[in-house]
């Protein structure tokens, strides 16, 4: 049992910090796309983003920090760090995407409205923010629902290893492949547990701003 | 933040105090618990923290040979010569062998428990045209299979009844129990399956085709100056020392009324030679 809360809690920073880091870079990314209006090629190049396989996200880690890769001296290579990067690699094009179509519909009544209130466009991109405050909490569940789920990436970058890189979804496989499925299964449920008292605390956040 | 990030650390290398040695290996060996099993002895004695990954065969000597495990422990003898000979690893040595079994449905359709031979059984299987599931993954056991059909002079690629699961032992036994189908397995992974799918062992006879073999290697540090050499000369002298050979003979043997892996003290069933 003491094994499964550190599993689990090793799947929630994991994820957790994956989302943050992906969300530091994608919603300022999607807010500034959706302003703009413009940029079809960027637009398509984010939502192109989302059909990356989790597995190949982890090969391009891989590597990167194989010790025979260009990164390779770092010695990252099935450890946590690692699996952040690459859980952040598939969260990006999610929250920028999910923010930048949210934005992009905000972005001419917001900007109408901070100019009538005697603002100036710089105003305009905060204002964009907390006016699209929805959005984006929709966006950082898309981020964390892709980074917490997913198992192709975790297993190569991350190597399953026990007590150091094993996560609930490297676990569910582990399991299955050694036939407990119904261990398999009830793993699967912590996981739905956890992403769901995620998402509530996600959307309190949403109504308290 | 900075909570986060000692939280990240504890989780991310519990027992990294005294050092860490990556054992890169198969599924066949991992998921039967043996290792889970043998390991804490020897984390206690060295104060290393041995991390497996679990893999393939293929996989796993791919890994170890880019740098990124310090040993391996794989069941293809003929892989582990070539990596001995492109100077990727040194010091193999065998560490346990049991046998690859035929196994299918109860009915038995293509005859298979009649079969002379292991080349027999496979060219019954062929000729019957009964739906066989090849693990296709490159793992030991595939090695194995392919070996087989090589040899009783057969070409099943291409056929209806051949289907590649491309999956680890574990899934590809549950595949064949539903399609009714046969497939060959290590006896390990059968044995902790047995419970849980629909399939008897057919051909479980001591053939030497069907010699299944473990061994263990360091990889080379003068190829690879990071790897922990004397973390990996260690635990191959202690999987081979003979208390812990005769943990590995009885290993589940209560359990199974038989061993799951037969120690080999170090001696080759089939040699291995660069």
């Amino acid at each position: 049992m003491s094994e499964v809360i550190e599993i689990t809690l090793r799947s929630l920073l994991v994820s957790g910090l994956a989302t943050l880091l992906a969300a530091l870079f994608a919603v300022p990314l999607g807010l500034y796309l959706g302003l703009k209006g413009s940029g079809r090629a960027g637009r398509a190049a984010i939502y192109a983003g989302m059909a990356l396989p989790p597995v190949v996200a982890g090969l391009i880690f891989y590597f990167l920090f194989s010790r025979s890769g260009p990164l390779g001296a770092l010695g990252l290579l099935y450890t946590l760090p690692a699996m952040v990067l690459a859980e952040a690699l598939l969260a990006f094009p999610l929250i920028a995407g999910f923010t930048l179509a949210g934005a992009a519909e905000r972005a001419p009544r917001v900007r109408t409205l901070v100019r009538a209130l005697g603002g100036t466009e710089r105003q305009v991109l905060p204002t964009l923010l907390v006016e699209s405050r929805r959005v984006v909490v929709a966006a950082l569940a898309a981020g964390f629902g892709a980074a917490i789920s997913e198992v192709g990436a975790a297993t190569i970058v991350g190597g399953d290893i026990r007590h150091a890189t094993r996560v609930l979804t490297t676990a569910v496989v582990l399991e299955t492949r050694r036939g407990n499925l119904e261990a398999a299964a009830a793993l699967g449920a912590v996981l739905l547990g956890v992403a769901l008292l995620v998402n509530a605390f996600l959307v309190m956040l949403e109504a308290r701003r | 933040m900075r909570r986060l990030f000692g939280l990240l650390l504890i989780l991310g290398t519990l027992a990294s105090a005294g050092g860490v040695l990556r054992l890169a290996t198969t599924t066949s060996v991992y998921d039967s618990g043996l290792l889970d099993a043998i390991l804490p002895g020897f984390e206690r004695e060295t104060g290393l923290h041995v991390q497996v990954i679990a893999v393939g065969t293929g996989q796993a000597l791919k890994i170890a040979g880019r740098g990124d495990a310090d040993a391996v422990l794989v069941h293809a003898p003929a892989l582990e010569a070539e990596f001995l000979r492109r100077g990727l690893g040194v010091h193999h040595r065998c560490v346990a062998k049991n046998r690859f079994l035929i196994v299918g449905p109860e009915a038995d359709p293509a005859g298979v428990r009649g079969a002379r031979d292991a080349l027999d059984a496979f060219r019954r299987i062929y000729a019957g045209g009964a739906l066989f599931v090849s693990r296709g993954d490159d793992s030991g056991t595939h090695k194995k299979e392919r070996a087989l059909w090589r040899a009783a002079g057969l070409v099943p690629d291409g056929r209806p009844w051949y289907l590649e699961s491309g999956s680890g032992m574990g899934a590809t036994l549950t595949l064949a129990s539903e399609k009714g189908a046969y497939t060959l397995t290590d006896l390990g992974t059968f044995l902790y399956m047995r419970d849980k799918v629909r399939l008897s062992a057919l051909f479980d006879r001591d053939d030497p085709r069907m010699l299944n073999q473990y061994g263990y290697m360091e990889v080379n540090k003068k190829r690879f100056p990071w790897v922990n050499a004397a973390g990996a000369r260690a635990l191959g002298d202690y999987l081979l020392r003979p208390e812990v050979q005769n943990m590995i003979g009885d290993y589940q043997r209560a359990r199974f009324g038989r061993s799951l892996f037969t120690p080999l003290f170090g001696r080759c069933a089939v040699p291995v030679k660069p």
